[in-house]
């Protein structure tokens, strides 16, 4: 009995949260595929009509700019909060005296929540009370940046508005990664007159890749789900040139009733999720291999 | 003592549920939970506890209604509907074609409901012959509202043309007052659009285009023309408009800092809050062009189990329509009443215009339903309009190719 239970047990007790897994995870998936594939309106229906939802999505120019959108701000916002953390940790990686209080004022805007951080750079951005007004109060007439209600440039504030929210977590992760690297290389490295900066660029730097990688995924992941920093700072707007593609689905399934499109454009979300996981995956599972 | 007092509350609770069974009962889903829209829904619910029946109020705020329709679809999926749901428009008639509305038609052939509402309205409480829902009031969308003193200030009189309205706007922006108060959120660009368009395509045209989605009205020069104008009403708006709450836009009129709104009847409501008197203050005028563009809040029946329920249906039906609850609702609300025969006395001067201008185009057959408030058309076809109107709006594209855009937009939407 005890040797039966020995050998059972780690699955029983697995095995609730396994299958709900299974069904809240894969099970909803496989629902949407299926919902994605009817012409389901108000309520889902079941009779599959074919790709009829993907082509109204592919036809739709709102479509076009929200995954337009995502790859603008998912580039710009992964590769500044990258650089921008790097750098950050780089600086406090120095020894110096107040440390704990800088980590600190930079690491807190991860406390805010996105919708906090929207509103909040909705005001500093709107031309009318914030940054603009003021420097044009101070005298400086000509001065203008609207690009908060500017179409072609929108997608950069909110760009601006993550990048200042992450890059402080960016930092930590980065901080961790430069302490993690073994302090008698880099004395040895000292020792041998190399400069500061060719220490971080040829010895420190190489040997974090594993963290890279993390930033990687965390912030592609918050990339690709943005909702709530869009909704609070620019509504999608002006006009629809801040969608993003949750924003684009929540419209469909929930404002206009037509939740086989919402269900379509939830699909090439995944896929979009996938592209950049699987070979992550694929990566990390052959180097336990070998 | 434990025993005693529980066998008193099981003996209570036993008796209570004895009352139930004859009283009527209502789950009431609705949205109205800001300022005078919970007070006039305390109304209903005053009137309904007094013919001794038992009200069970499920606000769902956000979204504008979003939020409501995903509880009121788990809980239709879920076998378990509310009585009756805030519902409006095209939206009726979807929910019916999935198979769970409730038939009031008797409730509504005793009142005669048939008689005292105008039969445009009527027909969107209506599903295939059967009343499936009853009216609460009526919206006017196609208002501008002004500042009295500015436009004395300039020599400007209220414009009945697209033209005039151009000529003032540009003589405001010459005397550095914005013209036209705006926000913008897609919504209000398209209560903006379609008060354009119903002036220039006629009562006729608007139907064709945003009623029947006419692929031939949708592309005429006309809808060019609509466009053409809308490219003119930007430049009317101030450059920090994106974003704007419709309320923040009507309180720039109120203060003078812009002449114009266009929006429904709503915004009368922050005049009047603020102590404004129609008439001597701001002014209130349906904008340039024929006809009346209608929102229609209603309630929507849905199919439920027990006679409780359906007597508490019944009921609330039969309250809703009624002459007293019309008159004290919209009163506090700022529409008018869907029936035509509740007396208007209390009601201001923009409420009695209202009316009587609903009248008249009932009458001429140019009582129309609103596109961008979702009386005309389904959400998906309403969306794919407005995201044409308002991607035109905020870009510069041109008119021809955003005529070509709707006509692409309506057809994917279907």
């Amino acid at each position: 009995m005890t040797k039966w239970l020995e050998t059972h047990l780690p699955k029983m007790v697995l095995a609730p949260s396994f299958i709900a897994v299974l069904v809240f995870v894969y099970g909803f998936i496989a629902w949407t595929a299926w919902v994605s594939l009817t012409r389901s309106r108000l309520l889902p229906r079941y009779e599959i009509e074919g790709f009829i939802q993907y082509k109204r999505l592919f036809a739709a120019p709102r479509w076009d700019t929200a995954m337009n959108n995502l790859f603008i701000f998912g580039a710009l916002f992964i590769i500044i909060a990258m650089v921008l953390g790097l750098l950050l940790a780089i600086l406090l990686d120095q020894k110096i005296r107040t440390e704990g209080v800088i980590r600190t004022i930079y690491l807190y805007p991860m406390a805010l929540s996105m919708i906090v951080t929207g509103t909040a750079w909705k005001w500093i951005l709107n031309p009318g009370l914030g940054i603009e007004a003021t420097v044009q109060g101070w005298g400086f007439e000509g001065f203008s940046f609207d690009w908060l209600v500017d179409p072609d440039m929108a997608i950069y504030t909110i760009v601006i508005a993550a990048v200042w929210q992450s890059s402080g977590f960016v930092m930590a992760l980065f901080l961790a990664g430069l302490r993690s690297v073994d302090e008698e290389i880099i004395k040895a490295a000292q020792v041998d007159g190399i400069p500061t900066w060719r220490i971080y660029s040829a010895i420190i730097i190489p040997s974090m890749g594993p963290i890279f990688m993390s930033a990687f995924i965390v912030l592609a992941h918050l990339a690709i789900k943005s909702f709530d920093l869009v909704i609070a700072l620019t509504g999608g707007g002006p006009g629809y040139a801040t969608d993003l593609p949750a924003t684009y689905m929540y419209a469909m399934a929930f404002s206009r009733g037509d939740i086989g499109q919402a269900a379509s454009s939830a699909m090439i979300m995944m896929l979009v999720v996938f592209a950049i996981v699987v070979p992550y995956l694929y990566s990390e599972l052959r180097a336990k291999n070998d | 003592m434990k025993r005693t007092a529980f066998a008193a509350v099981s003996a209570f609770a036993v008796m209570a549920s004895n009352v139930a069974v004859a009283e009527p009962q209502a789950e009431v889903l609705h949205w109205w939970t800001s300022g005078g829209e919970a007070k006039a829904v305390a109304v209903l619910q005053e009137e309904f506890a007094s013919k001794g029946g038992t009200w069970t109020d499920m606000p769902v705020a956000g979204g504008g209604g979003d939020a409501a329709m995903t509880a009121l679809r788990a809980r239709v999926l879920a076998g378990n509907a509310p009585t009756a749901v805030q519902l409006k428009g095209p939206a009726i008639q979807e929910w019916y074609e999935e198979g769970v509305l409730a038939d009031i038609s008797s409730v509504a052939d005793a009142n005669g409901w048939a008689e005292v509402l105008p039969e445009s309205i009527a027909n969107h409480m209506k599903c295939e012959g059967t009343w499936c829902a009853a009216p609460v009031n009526v919206h006017r969308i196609d208002w501008i509202w002004a500042n009295a003193e500015v436009l004395e200030a300039n020599g400007i009189t209220m414009p009945t043309t697209w033209e005039e309205f151009n000529a003032a706007a540009e003589k405001l922006q010459a005397a550095g007052v914005i013209p036209l108060a705006h926000g913008g959120q897609a919504w209000q660009d398209a209560t903006v659009f379609e008060a354009v368009a119903l002036g220039i395509l006629g009562p006729e045209g608007f139907r064709k285009a945003f009623v029947d989605l006419d692929a031939d009205t949708l592309t005429s020069d006309g809808m060019v023309a609509v466009f053409d104008q809308m490219r003119k009403m930007r430049s009317y708006v101030d450059d920090n408009f994106s974003g704007r709450d419709w309320n923040l836009a009507t309180a720039m009129v109120m203060n003078g800092e812009a002449a114009f709104q266009i929006m429904g009847d709503w915004a009368k409501g922050e005049f009047l809050a603020a102590g404004k008197v129609p008439g001597e203050d701001f002014l209130c005028q349906s904008t340039p062009g024929d006809g009346f563009l209608y929102n229609v809040d209603s309630f929507a029946m849905f199919n439920v189990d027990g006679d409780d329920k359906k007597a508490g249906q019944d009921l609330l039906a039969e309250l809703i329509v009624g002459q007293n609850f019309q008159k004290v609702f919209n009163l506090n609300k700022g529409s008018i009443p869907a029936r035509v025969d509740v007396a208007l006395d209390e009601f201001d001067s923009c409420a009695h215009t209202s009316a009587e201008d609903m009248n008249a185009s009932a009458a001429n057959g140019s009582l129309l339903p609103s596109y961008a408030h979702g009386m005309a058309l389904r959400g998906a076809q309403a969306g794919a309009i407005t995201d044409v109107v308002t991607a035109h709006f905020n870009s510069d594209i041109s008119s021809a190719d955003a005529v070509q855009m709707l006509a692409e937009a309506v057809a994917n939407s279907m």
